[in-house]
């Protein structure tokens, strides 16, 4: 996990500081009884029935951690984070972009090596918040995360193709 | 051909400011060398042995003859007045400066081109082939299909990381010259009973180090779920594709991993979710695409005559009767043909081009050829529309820019990468090698009578210059740090695909033109009528010629 107290915070076009998550370790076994926490996907798959119960419980997937053990739960989870151990893993963009296609109405933040240059991608597959390095420059974040207007495919930003949308 | 709209241009133009604002940021170290490396890789920058090279990319080979000079410009402006025609069919500057990137691109934008997603593990480059829209043996013009699947990998912000390069090819023939068999995707375009339009769907075909022929996993899969279906088989792969080994991280590893019938499975269950989505492409969106490959302004022609002219021509001229044998394709409109202009003249490397024969391209272009030309993967320039009255000016025209070589098809007519002389993969020089071999086959009599043979020449084993499906494929490897050359005989990238086997023990580069010459006379004195080389080989093995080159 990386150090989440460094980091900058982007979610809804927002750059904050931090908004309260504990992540715990991709190997903890134990958890807080009471507090905003976000548990890696091997121990909320084992403690689900508590943990729904509880109500205010986040996950997080490491980049080989498929979504497929949460998706009975979508409604429930307030928030899921997708790990990127190296920025240049992208198997994240695909877990994120499923998770919105299956339905999944909650936050999908992006964790890990995330950076400036990425997030114009990764908002369109799907993630709304961005841990970045706390020495990221902000003004780069936000520009590159607009840097491109117009998009061929399909995606979370823009539900329809291009060829649906170009003037006939 | 395609035209950009105010979407395309826009995109483009936005790319080019994004990437000169990521360059700034790395020139003044706020990005890691590390960081910077897949930003401009999928902005076609490449660092090489000696310098950055830059990879600009033709959608699927098609050249307007603006983009051409525009293309020379730069080659002579920011580079040393040469370009390289690709395999990918696309276009290498050897020796651009990375501070000048931004400039170049904005250049290429000027005329609706770019270097988007021409290196990197990303969606590469769409190819197809050279002939579309005017071979004699097509279903369809595979075109509008392709530039529906450039704009869909365009800037995918899905697929930006794969595991690995990803290279998709089609095919609309009974013909494959587009080598659909050994790409990550392979499609080749048919029509059902009904008569509608669909693709046989391949995947998991590669040279490199592992060479594989790839597998079917749909037999009809109907156009409008195109490119549905390739963001399933894209998805699979994301996810599933290993990371852990650059050298196992194709999509052909996956594949063969799992099991054909496991991989299809998986994409079958993307596909569930995906299909009848929202990137179902309607019909009016292939009409649109279909709109921009109309047929050029044919005049209506008497090919008798033409066909006499030209054989009253070619019966006063040998040269010129050996160029129309090489370099000219059957055409579906009468009296016209299509043209392969050669990069391959012996001396130079293969798919070399000056920027003075840039200009005089597109000039023949604009001359003979409704403005537009093609490149091959083959690393040739073809002018596909030229009535056959006008071959003989044509020919004499391109005989003065050195550009008529009567080898298409020969053996001189090699694929080669441009090996360790710039590539810091390389294990052997691979332009060298060609040299030589086409300065001891330089008589033509003689190459026209060994016939049609793919001569493929690769400096290292990742394969750019698919020596697995030459008919004689070369490769450069390394021997305690001198550079030797293993040969292989019977691979094929056409309907019947085939992997070569290897002769045995590799040589020097000495000995090359010698065994080449061997290699050939052992063909020559099995070979039965009008047989090829390829046939020949398939019918005897390799055993003949083993015996006589170690002999």
């Amino acid at each position: 996990m990386p150090d989440a107290s460094q980091a900058l915070l982007i979610k809804d076009e927002q750059l904050m500081e931090t908004d309260g998550w504990i992540f715990l370790d991709k190997e903890a076994t134990e958890y807080p009884g009471a507090g905003l926490i976000v548990l890696p996907l091997l121990l909320w798959v084992e403690k689900r029935e508590q943990l729904l119960v509880r109500g205010d419980c986040a996950v997080w997937l490491d980049s080989e951690q498929e979504p497929e053990p949460l998706l009975a739960d979508l409604e429930q989870l307030p928030m899921i984070a997708i790990n990127f151990p190296v920025f240049s893993d992208g198997r994240a963009y695909s877990y994120a972009r499923r998770l919105r296609q299956l339905g999944y109405k909650g936050e999908v933040r992006a964790i890990g090596d995330v950076l400036p240059d990425q997030l114009h991608y990764m908002s369109r597959c799907g993630f709304d918040a961005f841990e970045l390095r706390g020495d990221t420059s902000t003004e780069a974040a936000f520009l590159q995360k607009s840097s491109i207007s117009v998009a061929y495919q399909a995606a979370q930003d823009q539900p329809k193709p291009l060829f649906a949308r170009r003037e006939q | 051909m395609y035209v950009y709209d105010h979407y395309d241009h826009t995109l483009v133009s936005e790319r080019v400011e994004q990437y000169r604002d990521q360059t700034n940021r790395y020139l003044a170290g706020e990005i890691s060398e590390a960081e910077f490396l897949p930003i401009r890789l999928q902005n076609g920058l490449y660092i090489q042995r000696l310098a950055p090279m830059l990879r600009i990319a033709i959608p699927y080979g098609m050249l307007s003859s603006r983009q051409l000079h525009a293309l020379a410009d730069i080659s002579c402006k920011y580079d040393k007045g040469y370009g390289h025609f690709s395999t990918r069919q696309n276009m290498q500057l050897n020796w651009p400066k990375l501070e000048e990137v931004p400039d170049i691109l904005a250049e290429l934008a000027k005329v609706e081109m770019h270097a988007i997603q021409t290196s990197g593990n990303c969606i590469r480059n769409t190819t197809t082939d050279q002939f579309a829209g005017v071979a004699a043996d097509e279903f369809e013009d595979p075109r509008p299909y392709c530039e529906l699947i450039r704009q869909w990998s365009t800037l995918h912000p899905e697929f930006a990381f794969l595991p690995r390069k990803f290279k998709i090819a089609v095919c609309a023939s009974e013909q494959d010259r587009a080598a659909v068999h050994v790409h990550d995707i392979g499609l080749r375009l048919k029509h059902n009973e009904a008569g509608e339009t669909g693709f046989e769907v391949l995947v998991g075909g590669g040279l490199g180090r592992t060479p594989v022929i790839g597998s079917t996993i749909c037999e009809f899969l109907p156009r409008k779920h195109l490119l549905s279906y390739l963001d399933s088989v894209l998805r699979v792969y994301n996810q599933l594709g290993r990371r852990d080994n650059k050298y196992k991280a194709r999509i052909k590893i996956l594949v063969r991993a799992l099991g054909v019938d496991t991989f299809r499975e998986k994409v079958d269950q993307e596909f569930e979710l995906l299909k009848d989505g929202e990137m179902t492409v309607p019909d009016s969106e292939f009409e649109r695409m279909k709109s921009f490959f109309t047929a050029p302004d044919y005049e209506t022609l008497n090919a008798e005559e033409s066909t006499q002219l030209l054989e009253r021509q070619a019966s006063e001229n040998k040269a010129f009767r050996n160029w129309l044998r090489r370099n000219i394709q059957p055409h579906k409109q009468p009296g016209y043909a299509a043209v392969t202009l050669s990069l391959k003249p012996t001396g130079i490397a293969p798919g070399d081009a000056t920027d003075e024969q840039m200009h005089a391209v597109a000039e023949l272009a604009d001359k003979y050829s409704f403005a537009e030309l093609r490149v091959s993967h083959e690393q040739n320039l073809i002018l596909a529309d030229v009535r056959q009255s006008d071959l003989f000016k044509l020919w004499e025209d391109a005989r003065a820019i050195g550009l008529a070589t009567p080898n298409i098809g020969l053996m001189t007519d090699m694929i080669c990468c441009p090996g360790g002389d710039f590539c810091s993969l390389a294990n052997a020089k691979s332009i060298p090698i060609a040299e030589s071999i086409q300065r001891r086959f330089d008589d033509l009599d003689y190459l026209h009578d060994i016939g049609e043979l793919d001569l493929n020449i690769s400096g290292c084993m990742n394969a750019c210059g698919h020596h697995h499906v030459g008919h004689i494929g070369i490769l450069g490897v390394d021997k305690k740090g001198k550079e030797f050359y293993q040969v292989q005989l019977g691979g094929s990238s056409d309907t019947d695909a085939s992997l070569g086997n290897v002769l045995g023990p590799s040589f020097s580069q000495e000995q090359l033109p010698d065994v080449m010459d061997t290699i050939i006379n052992t063909y020559v004195e099995l070979r039965s009528d009008e047989e090829l080389f390829i046939d020949t080989y398939r019918r005897v093995g390799l055993a003949p010629f083993k015996e006589r080159v170690y002999a």
